[in-house]
Protein backbone atom coordinates (compact mmCIF):
# COMPACT_ATOMS: atom_id res chain seq x y z
CA UNK A 1 0.00 0.00 0.00
CA UNK A 2 2.77 2.39 0.94
CA UNK A 3 4.58 1.40 -2.19
CA UNK A 4 1.40 2.05 -4.18
CA UNK A 5 0.90 5.47 -2.62
CA UNK A 6 4.51 6.33 -3.22
CA UNK A 7 4.17 5.31 -6.83
CA UNK A 8 0.99 7.35 -7.21
CA UNK A 9 2.66 10.36 -5.63
CA UNK A 10 5.63 9.93 -7.90
CA UNK A 11 3.31 9.73 -10.89
CA UNK A 12 1.68 13.01 -9.83
CA UNK A 13 5.08 14.64 -9.37
CA UNK A 14 6.14 13.45 -12.78
CA UNK A 15 3.00 14.97 -14.25
CA UNK A 16 3.52 18.25 -12.43
CA UNK A 17 7.12 18.69 -13.47
CA UNK A 18 8.14 20.25 -16.76
CA UNK A 19 9.06 17.71 -19.40
CA UNK A 20 12.71 18.68 -19.42
CA UNK A 21 13.12 17.60 -15.79
CA UNK A 22 11.52 14.18 -16.31
CA UNK A 23 13.64 11.08 -16.49
CA UNK A 24 13.07 9.33 -19.78
CA UNK A 25 10.95 6.22 -19.38
CA UNK A 26 10.28 3.17 -21.51
CA UNK A 27 7.05 1.22 -21.96
CA UNK A 28 8.37 -2.21 -22.93
CA UNK A 29 8.19 -3.48 -19.35
CA UNK A 30 4.70 -2.17 -18.61
CA UNK A 31 1.30 -3.78 -18.54
CA UNK A 32 -2.30 -3.38 -17.43
CA UNK A 33 -4.24 -5.61 -15.06
CA UNK A 34 -8.02 -5.41 -15.30
CA UNK A 35 -9.87 -5.10 -12.00
CA UNK A 36 -13.19 -6.36 -13.24
CA UNK A 37 -15.52 -5.46 -10.39
CA UNK A 38 -14.35 -1.90 -9.78
CA UNK A 39 -13.98 -0.60 -13.32
CA UNK A 40 -10.31 0.08 -12.81
CA UNK A 41 -6.99 -1.07 -14.23
CA UNK A 42 -3.60 -1.33 -12.56
CA UNK A 43 -0.62 0.02 -14.44
CA UNK A 44 2.23 -2.36 -13.61
CA UNK A 45 5.96 -2.58 -14.16
CA UNK A 46 6.38 -6.27 -14.92
CA UNK A 47 10.15 -6.13 -14.58
CA UNK A 48 10.12 -4.46 -11.15
CA UNK A 49 7.03 -6.45 -10.05
CA UNK A 50 5.40 -3.21 -8.97
CA UNK A 51 2.08 -1.46 -9.31
CA UNK A 52 2.69 2.08 -10.57
CA UNK A 53 -0.87 3.41 -10.53
CA UNK A 54 -4.53 2.51 -10.36
CA UNK A 55 -6.61 4.10 -13.11
CA UNK A 56 -10.35 4.38 -12.36
CA UNK A 57 -13.42 5.18 -14.38
CA UNK A 58 -13.40 2.53 -17.09
CA UNK A 59 -16.96 1.24 -16.53
CA UNK A 60 -18.08 -2.41 -16.51
CA UNK A 61 -14.94 -4.46 -17.04
CA UNK A 62 -16.39 -7.94 -16.82
CA UNK A 63 -14.86 -9.65 -19.81
CA UNK A 64 -12.56 -6.74 -20.65
CA UNK A 65 -9.60 -7.00 -22.98
CA UNK A 66 -6.73 -4.73 -24.00
CA UNK A 67 -4.61 -4.04 -27.08
CA UNK A 68 -1.66 -1.68 -27.47
CA UNK A 69 -0.50 0.87 -30.03
CA UNK A 70 2.62 -0.16 -32.00
CA UNK A 71 4.79 2.30 -30.02
CA UNK A 72 3.42 0.87 -26.72
CA UNK A 73 2.38 4.34 -25.64
CA UNK A 74 -1.33 3.72 -25.55
CA UNK A 75 -3.56 0.91 -24.38
CA UNK A 76 -7.07 0.42 -25.71
CA UNK A 77 -9.37 -1.12 -23.11
CA UNK A 78 -12.57 -2.74 -24.35
CA UNK A 79 -15.24 -2.85 -21.64
CA UNK A 80 -18.38 -4.93 -21.38
CA UNK A 81 -20.59 -1.84 -21.30
CA UNK A 82 -19.45 -0.68 -24.74
CA UNK A 83 -16.79 1.68 -23.39
CA UNK A 84 -13.63 2.07 -25.47
CA UNK A 85 -10.93 3.71 -23.37
CA UNK A 86 -7.53 4.93 -24.50
CA UNK A 87 -5.04 4.82 -21.61
CA UNK A 88 -1.71 6.64 -21.71
CA UNK A 89 0.84 4.11 -20.43
CA UNK A 90 3.44 6.77 -19.62
CA UNK A 91 1.17 9.22 -17.85
CA UNK A 92 -0.97 6.56 -16.21
CA UNK A 93 -4.26 8.20 -17.09
CA UNK A 94 -7.26 7.99 -19.38
CA UNK A 95 -6.59 10.02 -22.50
CA UNK A 96 -9.85 9.44 -24.35
CA UNK A 97 -13.00 7.42 -23.83
CA UNK A 98 -16.14 6.81 -25.88
CA UNK A 99 -19.25 4.76 -25.23
CA UNK A 100 -19.38 3.19 -28.64
CA UNK A 101 -22.06 0.52 -28.11
CA UNK A 102 -24.32 -1.00 -25.46
CA UNK A 103 -22.44 -4.24 -24.87
CA UNK A 104 -19.01 -5.26 -26.11
CA UNK A 105 -16.71 -8.20 -25.89
CA UNK A 106 -13.28 -7.31 -27.22
CA UNK A 107 -11.22 -5.56 -29.83
CA UNK A 108 -8.19 -5.48 -32.07
CA UNK A 109 -5.80 -2.94 -33.58
CA UNK A 110 -4.69 -2.81 -37.21
CA UNK A 111 -1.09 -3.67 -38.11
CA UNK A 112 -0.25 -0.03 -38.79
CA UNK A 113 -1.80 1.05 -35.50
CA UNK A 114 -4.20 3.45 -37.20
CA UNK A 115 -7.48 1.65 -36.61
CA UNK A 116 -9.09 0.09 -33.54
CA UNK A 117 -11.93 -2.37 -34.09
CA UNK A 118 -14.45 -3.32 -31.40
CA UNK A 119 -16.66 -6.39 -31.43
CA UNK A 120 -20.13 -5.77 -30.07
CA UNK A 121 -22.91 -7.88 -28.63
CA UNK A 122 -25.39 -5.01 -28.56
CA UNK A 123 -26.15 -3.82 -31.22
CA UNK A 124 -23.88 -6.49 -32.69
CA UNK A 125 -21.35 -6.19 -35.47
CA UNK A 126 -18.03 -4.38 -35.48
CA UNK A 127 -17.25 -0.70 -35.19
CA UNK A 128 -13.91 0.66 -36.30
CA UNK A 129 -12.34 3.80 -34.86
CA UNK A 130 -9.46 6.12 -35.58
CA UNK A 131 -6.86 5.01 -33.02
CA UNK A 132 -5.68 8.58 -32.40
CA UNK A 133 -9.02 10.34 -31.96
CA UNK A 134 -11.47 7.48 -31.31
CA UNK A 135 -13.71 8.90 -34.04
CA UNK A 136 -15.91 6.38 -35.82
CA UNK A 137 -14.46 5.25 -39.17
CA UNK A 138 -16.76 2.37 -40.10
CA UNK A 139 -19.86 0.71 -38.65
CA UNK A 140 -20.36 -2.86 -39.88
CA UNK A 141 -23.52 -4.60 -38.67
CA UNK A 142 -23.11 -8.35 -38.98
CA UNK A 143 -26.46 -9.77 -37.94
CA UNK A 144 -25.58 -10.85 -34.42
CA UNK A 145 -23.17 -10.94 -31.52
CA UNK A 146 -19.55 -10.75 -32.63
CA UNK A 147 -16.90 -13.14 -31.33
CA UNK A 148 -13.31 -13.93 -32.27
CA UNK A 149 -12.37 -10.51 -33.68
CA UNK A 150 -8.73 -10.48 -34.86
CA UNK A 151 -6.45 -8.17 -36.83
CA UNK A 152 -4.90 -9.40 -40.06
CA UNK A 153 -2.01 -7.89 -42.02
CA UNK A 154 -2.72 -4.90 -44.31
CA UNK A 155 -5.43 -3.17 -42.27
CA UNK A 156 -7.79 -6.10 -42.22
CA UNK A 157 -9.96 -7.63 -39.50
CA UNK A 158 -11.88 -10.90 -39.30
CA UNK A 159 -14.66 -11.93 -36.95
CA UNK A 160 -17.41 -14.49 -36.46
CA UNK A 161 -21.08 -14.17 -35.51
CA UNK A 162 -22.47 -16.27 -32.62
CA UNK A 163 -26.04 -16.57 -33.93
CA UNK A 164 -25.37 -17.18 -37.63
CA UNK A 165 -21.93 -18.80 -37.60
CA UNK A 166 -20.82 -16.53 -40.44
CA UNK A 167 -17.18 -15.41 -40.70
CA UNK A 168 -16.55 -11.91 -42.03
CA UNK A 169 -13.44 -10.24 -43.40
CA UNK A 170 -13.12 -6.45 -43.55
CA UNK A 171 -10.37 -4.89 -45.65
CA UNK A 172 -9.67 -1.25 -44.79
CA UNK A 173 -6.55 -0.82 -46.89
CA UNK A 174 -8.39 1.12 -49.59
CA UNK A 175 -10.52 4.24 -49.73
CA UNK A 176 -13.68 2.40 -48.67
CA UNK A 177 -14.01 -0.73 -46.50
CA UNK A 178 -14.49 -3.96 -48.43
CA UNK A 179 -16.52 -6.53 -46.46
CA UNK A 180 -16.45 -10.20 -47.51
CA UNK A 181 -18.53 -13.15 -46.28
CA UNK A 182 -16.05 -16.04 -45.88
CA UNK A 183 -18.71 -18.65 -45.24
CA UNK A 184 -20.25 -20.62 -42.42
CA UNK A 185 -18.06 -21.84 -39.54
CA UNK A 186 -20.73 -23.90 -37.75
CA UNK A 187 -23.33 -23.68 -34.98
CA UNK A 188 -22.78 -21.08 -32.24
CA UNK A 189 -19.10 -20.22 -32.61
CA UNK A 190 -17.88 -19.05 -29.18
CA UNK A 191 -14.43 -17.67 -30.04
CA UNK A 192 -11.76 -17.67 -32.71
CA UNK A 193 -8.03 -17.15 -32.94
CA UNK A 194 -5.40 -16.32 -35.55
CA UNK A 195 -2.02 -18.05 -35.64
CA UNK A 196 0.87 -15.68 -35.05
CA UNK A 197 1.99 -15.96 -38.66
CA UNK A 198 -1.40 -14.67 -39.78
CA UNK A 199 -2.21 -17.84 -41.65
CA UNK A 200 -4.81 -19.89 -39.78
CA UNK A 201 -8.02 -18.43 -38.39
CA UNK A 202 -9.59 -21.12 -36.22
CA UNK A 203 -13.15 -20.92 -34.96
CA UNK A 204 -14.31 -22.90 -31.91
CA UNK A 205 -17.90 -24.17 -31.87
CA UNK A 206 -20.25 -24.50 -28.92
CA UNK A 207 -23.38 -25.66 -30.79
CA UNK A 208 -21.78 -28.71 -32.40
CA UNK A 209 -18.62 -30.75 -32.26
CA UNK A 210 -15.52 -29.59 -34.04
CA UNK A 211 -13.68 -26.48 -35.11
CA UNK A 212 -13.37 -24.66 -38.42
CA UNK A 213 -10.15 -23.41 -39.98
CA UNK A 214 -9.68 -20.74 -42.64
CA UNK A 215 -6.35 -20.39 -44.47
CA UNK A 216 -6.05 -16.61 -44.59
CA UNK A 217 -3.06 -16.80 -46.92
CA UNK A 218 -5.41 -17.98 -49.67
CA UNK A 219 -6.99 -15.41 -51.99
CA UNK A 220 -10.38 -16.89 -51.14
CA UNK A 221 -10.27 -18.51 -47.68
CA UNK A 222 -12.78 -21.31 -47.25
CA UNK A 223 -14.08 -23.14 -44.17
CA UNK A 224 -12.39 -26.45 -43.38
CA UNK A 225 -13.92 -28.50 -40.56
CA UNK A 226 -11.81 -30.64 -38.27
CA UNK A 227 -12.15 -32.58 -35.00
CA UNK A 228 -15.73 -33.25 -36.07
CA UNK A 229 -16.29 -36.08 -33.64
CA UNK A 230 -14.00 -35.39 -30.71
CA UNK A 231 -15.05 -37.15 -27.55
CA UNK A 232 -18.43 -38.27 -28.79
CA UNK A 233 -18.09 -41.36 -26.66
CA UNK A 234 -17.79 -39.26 -23.51
CA UNK A 235 -20.67 -37.84 -21.51
CA UNK A 236 -21.09 -34.10 -21.96
CA UNK A 237 -20.48 -31.99 -18.88
CA UNK A 238 -21.98 -28.59 -18.16
CA UNK A 239 -19.96 -25.70 -19.60
CA UNK A 240 -19.84 -23.21 -16.71
CA UNK A 241 -17.54 -20.93 -18.66
CA UNK A 242 -16.73 -20.73 -22.36
CA UNK A 243 -13.15 -21.57 -23.30
CA UNK A 244 -11.04 -18.79 -24.77
CA UNK A 245 -8.98 -19.42 -27.85
CA UNK A 246 -6.96 -16.21 -27.73
CA UNK A 247 -3.53 -16.90 -26.38
CA UNK A 248 -3.89 -20.49 -27.55
CA UNK A 249 -0.98 -22.84 -27.90
CA UNK A 250 0.79 -23.71 -31.12
CA UNK A 251 3.83 -25.77 -30.30
CA UNK A 252 5.70 -28.75 -31.74
CA UNK A 253 3.70 -28.34 -34.96
CA UNK A 254 0.49 -28.93 -33.02
CA UNK A 255 -2.49 -26.88 -31.93
CA UNK A 256 -3.43 -27.46 -28.29
CA UNK A 257 -7.17 -26.83 -28.15
CA UNK A 258 -9.58 -26.86 -25.18
CA UNK A 259 -12.38 -29.44 -25.53
CA UNK A 260 -15.83 -27.98 -24.89
CA UNK A 261 -17.80 -29.79 -22.18
CA UNK A 262 -14.92 -32.14 -21.44
CA UNK A 263 -11.99 -32.15 -19.07
CA UNK A 264 -9.47 -32.46 -21.84
CA UNK A 265 -6.97 -30.76 -24.10
CA UNK A 266 -6.93 -31.94 -27.72
CA UNK A 267 -3.76 -32.03 -29.79
CA UNK A 268 -4.10 -31.48 -33.54
CA UNK A 269 -1.28 -31.72 -36.05
CA UNK A 270 -1.18 -28.44 -37.89
CA UNK A 271 -0.17 -29.90 -41.27
CA UNK A 272 -2.94 -32.52 -41.46
CA UNK A 273 -5.57 -31.29 -38.95
CA UNK A 274 -5.64 -34.82 -37.55
CA UNK A 275 -6.00 -35.38 -33.81
CA UNK A 276 -2.71 -36.73 -32.49
CA UNK A 277 -3.42 -36.73 -28.78
CA UNK A 278 -5.80 -36.08 -25.93
CA UNK A 279 -4.73 -35.07 -22.44
CA UNK A 280 -7.14 -35.71 -19.56
CA UNK A 281 -7.15 -32.67 -17.28
CA UNK A 282 -8.29 -31.53 -13.86
CA UNK A 283 -11.26 -29.58 -15.24
CA UNK A 284 -12.64 -27.96 -18.36
CA UNK A 285 -9.84 -25.84 -19.83
CA UNK A 286 -10.38 -22.13 -20.41
CA UNK A 287 -7.00 -20.87 -21.64
CA UNK A 288 -4.24 -23.10 -23.03
CA UNK A 289 -1.13 -21.01 -23.60
CA UNK A 290 2.32 -22.04 -24.77
CA UNK A 291 5.23 -20.89 -22.62
CA UNK A 292 7.54 -19.06 -25.05
CA UNK A 293 10.83 -20.85 -25.70
CA UNK A 294 9.66 -24.15 -24.24
CA UNK A 295 7.61 -27.29 -24.98
CA UNK A 296 5.17 -26.49 -22.15
CA UNK A 297 1.53 -25.45 -22.30
CA UNK A 298 -0.14 -23.91 -19.24
CA UNK A 299 -3.87 -24.38 -18.73
CA UNK A 300 -6.45 -22.88 -16.38
CA UNK A 301 -9.99 -24.12 -15.76
CA UNK A 302 -13.67 -23.30 -15.48
CA UNK A 303 -15.34 -23.42 -12.09
CA UNK A 304 -15.53 -25.42 -9.88
CA UNK A 305 -11.92 -26.29 -10.75
CA UNK A 306 -10.70 -22.74 -11.22
CA UNK A 307 -8.19 -22.66 -8.38
CA UNK A 308 -5.81 -24.82 -10.37
CA UNK A 309 -3.25 -24.60 -13.17
CA UNK A 310 -1.76 -27.53 -15.03
CA UNK A 311 1.39 -27.67 -17.14
CA UNK A 312 1.50 -30.11 -20.05
CA UNK A 313 4.51 -31.22 -22.10
CA UNK A 314 3.61 -30.92 -25.79
CA UNK A 315 6.09 -33.68 -26.71
CA UNK A 316 4.48 -36.33 -24.52
CA UNK A 317 1.00 -34.78 -23.96
CA UNK A 318 1.45 -35.56 -20.27
CA UNK A 319 0.66 -33.33 -17.32
CA UNK A 320 3.97 -32.51 -15.68
CA UNK A 321 2.78 -30.25 -12.85
CA UNK A 322 -0.45 -29.27 -11.10
CA UNK A 323 -0.44 -25.98 -9.19
CA UNK A 324 -3.06 -24.31 -7.02
CA UNK A 325 -2.31 -20.57 -7.01
CA UNK A 326 -5.57 -19.36 -5.46
CA UNK A 327 -9.30 -18.91 -5.81
CA UNK A 328 -10.79 -18.22 -9.25
CA UNK A 329 -7.76 -18.10 -11.53
CA UNK A 330 -9.03 -16.20 -14.56
CA UNK A 331 -6.06 -15.35 -16.74
CA UNK A 332 -2.37 -15.93 -17.43
CA UNK A 333 0.15 -13.74 -19.23
CA UNK A 334 3.73 -14.71 -20.01
CA UNK A 335 6.60 -12.30 -20.13
CA UNK A 336 7.47 -12.02 -23.83
CA UNK A 337 10.31 -14.52 -23.61
CA UNK A 338 8.60 -16.78 -21.14
CA UNK A 339 10.72 -16.53 -18.00
CA UNK A 340 7.74 -15.42 -15.92
CA UNK A 341 4.02 -16.11 -15.88
CA UNK A 342 1.58 -13.69 -14.27
CA UNK A 343 -1.58 -15.32 -12.93
CA UNK A 344 -4.70 -13.50 -11.73
CA UNK A 345 -6.64 -14.93 -8.79
CA UNK A 346 -9.95 -13.06 -8.85
CA UNK A 347 -11.24 -14.24 -5.50
CA UNK A 348 -7.80 -14.20 -3.89
CA UNK A 349 -7.45 -10.53 -4.87
CA UNK A 350 -3.89 -11.30 -5.92
CA UNK A 351 -1.72 -11.56 -8.97
CA UNK A 352 0.95 -14.24 -8.62
CA UNK A 353 4.20 -14.06 -10.54
CA UNK A 354 5.65 -17.48 -11.31
CA UNK A 355 9.20 -18.31 -12.23
CA UNK A 356 8.35 -20.62 -15.13
CA UNK A 357 11.49 -22.69 -14.80
CA UNK A 358 11.16 -23.56 -11.11
CA UNK A 359 7.33 -23.17 -11.33
CA UNK A 360 7.31 -21.37 -7.99
CA UNK A 361 5.82 -18.03 -7.00
CA UNK A 362 8.55 -15.41 -6.86
CA UNK A 363 6.38 -12.35 -6.21
CA UNK A 364 2.78 -11.27 -5.83
CA UNK A 365 0.76 -8.10 -6.16
CA UNK A 366 -2.48 -7.01 -4.55
CA UNK A 367 -5.35 -6.32 -6.91
CA UNK A 368 -9.14 -6.02 -6.60
CA UNK A 369 -10.87 -8.93 -8.37
CA UNK A 370 -8.16 -9.10 -11.05
CA UNK A 371 -8.99 -10.72 -14.38
CA UNK A 372 -7.10 -10.03 -17.62
CA UNK A 373 -3.36 -9.26 -17.58
CA UNK A 374 -1.93 -7.58 -20.67
CA UNK A 375 1.73 -6.68 -21.30
CA UNK A 376 2.73 -4.08 -23.87
CA UNK A 377 4.66 -6.68 -25.89
CA UNK A 378 1.26 -7.67 -27.30
CA UNK A 379 1.65 -4.59 -29.50
CA UNK A 380 4.01 -6.54 -31.73
CA UNK A 381 1.97 -9.68 -32.23
CA UNK A 382 -0.48 -10.30 -35.06
CA UNK A 383 -3.96 -11.51 -34.18
CA UNK A 384 -4.23 -10.11 -30.65
CA UNK B 1 -15.52 -40.79 -13.39
CA UNK B 2 -15.50 -37.13 -14.27
CA UNK B 3 -19.10 -36.75 -13.26
CA UNK B 4 -18.43 -38.30 -9.88
CA UNK B 5 -15.54 -35.93 -9.29
CA UNK B 6 -17.65 -32.98 -10.33
CA UNK B 7 -20.46 -34.03 -8.01
CA UNK B 8 -18.13 -34.45 -5.04
CA UNK B 9 -16.71 -31.01 -5.62
CA UNK B 10 -20.17 -29.65 -6.17
CA UNK B 11 -21.36 -30.93 -2.82
CA UNK B 12 -18.25 -29.55 -1.16
CA UNK B 13 -18.88 -26.20 -2.82
CA UNK B 14 -22.54 -26.20 -1.88
CA UNK B 15 -21.86 -27.21 1.69
CA UNK B 16 -25.60 -27.79 2.13
CA UNK B 17 -25.91 -30.68 -0.27
CA UNK B 18 -28.80 -32.38 1.46
CA UNK B 19 -30.69 -29.36 2.75
CA UNK B 20 -34.41 -29.23 1.90
CA UNK B 21 -35.67 -26.50 -0.43
CA UNK B 22 -37.18 -24.58 2.45
CA UNK B 23 -33.98 -24.43 4.49
CA UNK B 24 -32.64 -21.10 5.60
CA UNK B 25 -29.49 -19.92 3.86
CA UNK B 26 -26.84 -18.84 6.34
CA UNK B 27 -25.46 -15.34 6.12
CA UNK B 28 -22.05 -16.65 5.13
CA UNK B 29 -23.51 -18.82 2.41
CA UNK B 30 -25.70 -15.95 1.19
CA UNK B 31 -22.60 -13.80 0.79
CA UNK B 32 -20.93 -16.59 -1.20
CA UNK B 33 -24.02 -16.98 -3.40
CA UNK B 34 -24.15 -13.24 -4.03
CA UNK B 35 -20.51 -13.42 -5.09
CA UNK B 36 -21.34 -16.23 -7.51
CA UNK B 37 -24.22 -14.19 -9.00
CA UNK B 38 -22.10 -11.10 -9.50
CA UNK B 39 -18.88 -12.74 -10.66
CA UNK B 40 -19.70 -16.09 -12.24
CA UNK B 41 -23.20 -15.45 -13.58
CA UNK B 42 -21.72 -12.07 -14.51
CA UNK B 43 -19.26 -13.76 -16.88
CA UNK B 44 -22.10 -14.27 -19.35
CA UNK B 45 -24.85 -11.98 -18.05
CA UNK B 46 -22.63 -8.99 -17.15
CA UNK B 47 -21.55 -7.71 -13.75
CA UNK B 48 -24.46 -5.27 -13.85
CA UNK B 49 -26.67 -7.95 -15.39
CA UNK B 50 -27.30 -6.10 -18.64
CA UNK B 51 -26.47 -9.26 -20.58
CA UNK B 52 -23.67 -10.53 -22.77
CA UNK B 53 -23.62 -13.94 -24.32
CA UNK B 54 -26.45 -14.59 -21.86
CA UNK B 55 -29.66 -12.59 -21.70
CA UNK B 56 -30.12 -9.56 -19.40
CA UNK B 57 -30.98 -10.40 -15.78
CA UNK B 58 -31.93 -6.95 -14.57
CA UNK B 59 -35.02 -6.66 -12.37
CA UNK B 60 -36.78 -5.04 -15.31
CA UNK B 61 -35.87 -7.90 -17.65
CA UNK B 62 -37.16 -10.44 -15.13
CA UNK B 63 -40.24 -8.47 -14.07
CA UNK B 64 -42.75 -11.18 -14.95
CA UNK B 65 -40.73 -14.21 -13.91
CA UNK B 66 -41.73 -16.47 -11.02
CA UNK B 67 -38.87 -17.26 -8.62
CA UNK B 68 -39.55 -21.00 -8.88
CA UNK B 69 -39.26 -20.84 -12.68
CA UNK B 70 -35.97 -18.95 -12.47
CA UNK B 71 -34.66 -21.44 -9.92
CA UNK B 72 -35.55 -24.29 -12.29
CA UNK B 73 -33.57 -22.64 -15.10
CA UNK B 74 -30.59 -22.16 -12.78
CA UNK B 75 -30.68 -25.81 -11.71
CA UNK B 76 -31.38 -27.44 -15.07
CA UNK B 77 -30.13 -24.90 -17.61
CA UNK B 78 -31.74 -24.27 -20.99
CA UNK B 79 -30.96 -27.08 -23.44
CA UNK B 80 -29.74 -25.88 -26.80
CA UNK B 81 -28.30 -22.69 -25.34
CA UNK B 82 -25.12 -21.81 -23.44
CA UNK B 83 -27.00 -21.75 -20.10
CA UNK B 84 -25.61 -24.74 -18.17
CA UNK B 85 -27.35 -26.73 -15.42
CA UNK B 86 -25.94 -25.70 -12.03
CA UNK B 87 -27.51 -28.60 -10.12
CA UNK B 88 -24.12 -30.16 -9.40
CA UNK B 89 -22.96 -26.98 -7.67
CA UNK B 90 -26.12 -25.62 -6.01
CA UNK B 91 -28.94 -26.97 -3.88
CA UNK B 92 -32.58 -26.22 -4.73
CA UNK B 93 -32.77 -23.86 -1.76
CA UNK B 94 -29.70 -22.01 -2.99
CA UNK B 95 -31.07 -21.71 -6.53
CA UNK B 96 -34.31 -20.30 -5.14
CA UNK B 97 -32.32 -17.86 -3.00
CA UNK B 98 -30.50 -16.73 -6.16
CA UNK B 99 -33.75 -16.32 -8.09
CA UNK B 100 -35.23 -14.19 -5.33
CA UNK B 101 -32.01 -12.20 -5.11
CA UNK B 102 -32.20 -11.44 -8.83
CA UNK B 103 -35.82 -10.31 -8.52
CA UNK B 104 -35.20 -8.20 -5.44
CA UNK B 105 -31.71 -6.71 -5.58
CA UNK B 106 -30.83 -4.00 -8.09
CA UNK B 107 -27.60 -4.62 -9.98
CA UNK B 108 -24.65 -2.76 -8.48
Amino acid sequence: MIRFLAAATLALLVLAMPAAATEPRATGGLGLIVERATGSVLLVDRMAHETLARIDGLGDLSHASVTFSPDERHAYVFGRDGGLTQVDMLEGRIKARVMQAGNSIGGAISDDGALVAVSNYEPGGVRIFDAATLELVADIPSGGKTVGLVDLPNRRFAWTVWETGTVWLADLSGAAPVITDLGHAGLNPYDAVLSGDGRHYIVGLFGEKGLTLFDMWQDTPEPVRFLDDYGREDAEMPVYKMPHLQGWALTEGQFALPAVGQHALLWVERATLAQVGRTALHGQPIFAVAQPGSPYVWVNFALPHNDTLQVIDSRTHEVVTTLTPGAAVLHMEFSPRGHELWVSSRDGNRVFIYDTHSRTVKAELEAQSPSGIFFTARAHRTGL
Amino acid sequence: MHNAAALCLGVALAGLGTAPATAEISAARAAALEHVVVQDCGSCHGLVRKGGLGSPLTREALAHAAPEALAAIILDGIPGTAMPPWRALLTEAEALWMAEYLLKEPAQ
